[in-house]
This record gives C-alpha cells, sequence and structure tokens, in this order.
C-alpha cells in the first residue's frame, strides 16, 4: 500500500467504501403501507433510500442503521429490526 | 533600500504578510490579534494587496477557510489568539494531517477562566501537539523578518505543513517600535510564488481528509514527525537565507545570549527574552555568570541546538509563561526529557511566571535568578515548579474551610 502525503486520494471514491457493514439495525420498509411521501428518502443521512422501479428501496450497501428513517416515517412503513448472521 | 519606520507590531505583521502576497485571508476579530487582520483588510480594500479576504463567522471557520483555499493550492493566512485558537484546534490537527502549509499569527494570549485578555503562553502551547511549526519571536522587528521566513518553511517541498508565528499579545502587538522593512523585490526573490505539491482542480478530483484507519495512522503521523525533523536544518538554512538578504540575523532555532561561561542559564521564549538579555547583563555587571537561551522554534523542539548552549552549565532555570495543569510548564517539561540521561546535563528548575499578564521584568528576573541560586546552594530543592510572583494570601484555598 502506498500512502501519499497528506494521504491524498483520488476523488469520488466513497462509493467503493461500503459502511453498510457497520449497521446493528436493518430497517426494513413495508411497500404495502408506504404512501411514497418521499420523507425516508429526504432524511436518510446517507442517501441510501433510492426510487427503484416507482418503489422507495434501501440500499444496504450504506445504510448505517441509524433508525432516522424508521422514526420520522409518517405511515410507520420502515421498522428496525436486530442485524444478525 | 529598506524603509525604517516607527510600527506598531501588529502593523509589521500586515505589512510583512502584504508582502508575502497571500491569495487568502481569513479573519475573525479577538484581542489582541485583531489590528493584524485590520490592518491586512485595509490593505485589500485600498487595492494594494490582491487578496481574496473572507470575513468569516468563527475562527472555527478562519481557520476552515485558509485549509481549503491552501488545499486549493493558494498562500493562505489567518490570526488569532486564546480562546479563538481552541476554537481552530481541531481544524488546525486536521491540517497538519492533510499537509496544507499555511501561515498564521497566534498572538499568545491567556485562555478562560477567568476571562482575561492579557499575555501568556497558554494558548499557543496548548496546540504545541498537533504537527504545526510554532516559531516565537521577541520583537515587532523578529516578528516581521519571521512571517516572511515563515511561508517559505511552511511551504518548502518536504515540510509542507502550517507555521503558526507565536507573538506576544499587547507587548509586541500593541507597542509601537523602530522596525526596519524590507524592499518588496527582496521579499519576492527570496519567496518564490506558492508551487503545491497536489491541490483541487476538478479536471483531476483528489479528496483531502479522507478516512484512514489503523492500517495507516501511525504512519502518517511518523511522516508528520519526519517532516518536523527535518524542518529543524531548513528552517535554520532559510533564516540564514532570510538573513543574507535582510541584513537581519537572529541565529538559528535559539538564540544563546551570554551563555558561553554561564553557570546558570535561563531558558525562555517570546518577548520576555529582551527583558531578560538586560537583566543578564545586570547581573554580569555585578559578577554573576548568568546567561539567557531564548527558544525560537518550540515547535520542532531544537534539543540538539539547546545542549550544545548549555552543556557547560550547572543549572537552568526554564521561565514558563505557561503550565500543563497537574504537571508542570511545557518547556520545562520538554527540556527535562531531552537532556535526562546525558551525564553531564545541568539540572532544570523550572519557573512559573507572567500568567495571565503578571508582569515578568527585571526585578522579577532578578528574583528567579536569586531563588535558584539558593536551590543550587541547598542541592536541589526546588522539584516542584517554582511560581515567581506568587501573591500566596490571596490564593483560594477551595470549598473546604
Amino acid at each position: 500500500m502506498e500512502i501519499s502525503i497528506g494521504a491524498v486520494v483520488k476523488g469520488g471514491t466513497s462509493l467503493a467504501y461500503k459502511t453498510g457493514s457497520w449497521r446493528d439495525q436493518r430497517p426494513v420498509l413495508d411497500v404495502e403501507k408506504c404512501k411514497e411521501c418521499g420523507t425516508c428518502e429526504s432524511v436518510c443521512p446517507d442517501s441510501s433510500v433510492h426510487v427503484v422501479d416507482e418503489i422507495y428501496v434501501i440500499d444496504y450497501d450504506y445504510c448505517k442503521g441509524c433508525g432516522l428513517c424508521a422514526y420520522e416515517c409518517p405511515a410507520d412503513a420502515i421498522l428496525m429490526v436486530r442485524e444478525e448472521k | 533600500m529598506s524603509v525604517v519606520k516607527v510600527l506598531e507590531g501588529s502593523e509589521a505583521v500586515a505589512l510583512a504578510v502584504k508582502a508575502c502576497r497571500p491569495h487568502v485571508i481569513s479573519a475573525y476579530p479577538i484581542s489582541p490579534q485583531t489590528h493584524i487582520v485590520e490592518g491586512l483588510a485595509r490593505f485589500v480594500a485600498d487595492g494594494e494587496l490582491d487578496a481574496e479576504y473572507v470575513r468569516v463567522d468563527s475562527e472555527f471557520s478562519a481557520a476552515s477557510v485558509i485549509s481549503g483555499a491552501s488545499a486549493a493550492g493558494s498562500r493562505a493566512y489567518t490570526a488569532s489568539s486564546s480562546q479563538g485558537l481552541l476554537l481552530m484546534s481541531e481544524v488546525l490537527y486536521a491540517s497538519c494531517g492533510m499537509r496544507l502549509p499555511f501561515v498564521m499569527t497566534g498572538v499568545n494570549r491567556t485562555v478562560s477562566a477567568p476571562i482575561s485578555i492579557q499575555v501568556d503562553h497558554q494558548d499557543t502551547m496548548s496546540l504545541r501537539d498537533c504537527g504545526m511549526i510554532q516559531l516565537f519571536v521577541e520583537s515587532s522587528q523578529e516578528a516581521y523578518d519571521t512571517h516572511i521566513a515563515a511561508f517559505k518553511i511552511a511551504e518548502d517541498p518536504r515540510i509542507i505543513l502550517p507555521v503558526m508565528v507565536c507573538m506576544d499579545g499587547w507587548v509586541l502587538t500593541h507597542s509601537y517600535e523602530r522596525v526596519t522593512l524590507s524592499e518588496q523585490e527582496d521579499v519576492d526573490r527570496f519567496l518564490p510564488s506558492f508551487r503545491p505539491v497536489d491541490f483541487l482542480d476538478v479536471k483531476n478530483p483528489k479528496t483531502w481528509g479522507s478516512i484512514g484507519e489503523e492500517d495507516m495512522v501511525m504512519e502518517l503521523r511518523y511522516s508528520v514527525q519526519q517532516a518536523l525533523q527535518y524542518a529543524k536544518g531548513r528552517i535554520k538554512e532559510i533564516f540564514k537565507e532570510w538573513a543574507e538578504i535582510s541584513g537581519r540575523d537572529y541565529g538559528g532555532l535559539i538564540e544563546s545570549y551570554r551563555t558561553g561561561d554561564a553557570t546558570m542559564i535561563l531558558v525562555a521564549m517570546g518577548s520576555m527574552a529582551g527583558t531578560i538579555k538586560e537583566a543578564v547583563d545586570a547581573l554580569r555587571a555585578e559578577g554573576e555568570k548568568v546567561g539567557l537561551v531564548k527558544i525560537r522554534s518550540y515547535r520542532p523542539f531544537p534539543y540538539e541546538e539547546i545542549w550544545e548552549a548549555v552543556k557547560g552549565a550547572e543549572i537552568l532555570a526554564v521561565v514558563d509563561a505557561n503550565l500543563s495543569l497537574g504537571s508542570e510548564g511545557a518547556v520545562g517539561m520538554d527540556l527535562k526529557a531531552k537532556l535526562y540521561g546525558h551525564p553531564d546535563a545541568p539540572r532544570v528548575v523550572d519557573v512559573i511566571a507572567g500568567l495571565g499578564g503578571r508582569d515578568v521584568n527585571e526585578s522579577r528576573i532578578r528574583e528567579i535568578v536569586g531563588r535558584v541560586k539558593e536551590a543550587m546552594n541547598s542541592g536541589y530543592s526546588l522539584r516542584e515548579p517554582y511560581w515567581a510572583g506568587l501573591n500566596e494570601a490571596i490564593v483560594p484555598t477551595g470549598g473546604v474551610k
């Protein structure tokens, strides 16, 4: 491994650093209850909620499990469940 | 030809910074630093200095602005003091890690509580561990010349670290002294334009301050340590180079004053060194073999030079205008750590003096010398720091009655 002075690295590489492994609680979205208001997408500090094929999807590669989306969801459509292997 | 003027210390610093042609200056006012950035604001407003002058909402932002500017390849400058420096501290640690070679003035002032705007070294010395180079100055003239050298030191391709010029508040920033100003062309000849090793560029995106975990933190710290070690030699060369152009030579990392045959050597930094020189002259005239080592570069700490200067002496009295509460003065600690193990090392007595602006005048120096002599004769009884000028009668004893 080579490190530059001041650890300056190539830009735009944060996508390669998958922070989902930090998570100990997983948000699970119930699409039946979801009203597609977009609150979860706007409050997610890691931009880990996306619209895919017209439904909201959580990106578990980057979601750190903070639970903000579940807390803010007006339809109670997101449940935090313990991450277990 | 150089010009001699009677200037307020802050004005001398503003003129030195102007002569270095910074691209970006950030400013947030705090006494006794304010006159420096006010001076620079005037130069920018009057069109005498072509720089981006950024007024910010806090010292945290002031440090952040020059970090960003430096990463973008600009020569950047700011100044602060006391609480302001403490608020900057998070950014300053990060700036050293990211190797951003800006220059700032740390105007020495005590820190709260109690609220006091008076001089001591507690503020700047609480930043001693972050990786910045810290140069202490004795006079306004030395402040002027040291700022010019500071940019060259910071930007040296093998150093690339921020430099803080530590200058005593009020005593230097607000008093008027004769200052010789160099010609712009001399400064330009000495200090070429900044050539960053790396810089933010939209065409070639890079990231500063990215994550680096247990696999690299030690190596990066080690590289800063190596750069500071290298800087010791380079600082001396750069000051010598400037001395050849300006005709003003302050020595290298330290200045030794009448230390040759001294049995007792005082060690000090900043403006009190001037007072101590006067006291040394007076005491010498009375037959006392005393001398002074003035530390100019506090970080990197020049223990090799200090050792060379003090090795014949019997005792060192380190006058610390700061205190690591629960231990002792920082310079005393550094010196003891470095001299430990030398079989002929002089004994070291730590003296706490001048906290919160308590005057360190010639009679105080005489008192210190007298007390340390007593200690020498009684077989080194000063294990704990000696508090010079402490009014014991008013020391609060705490809640227990």
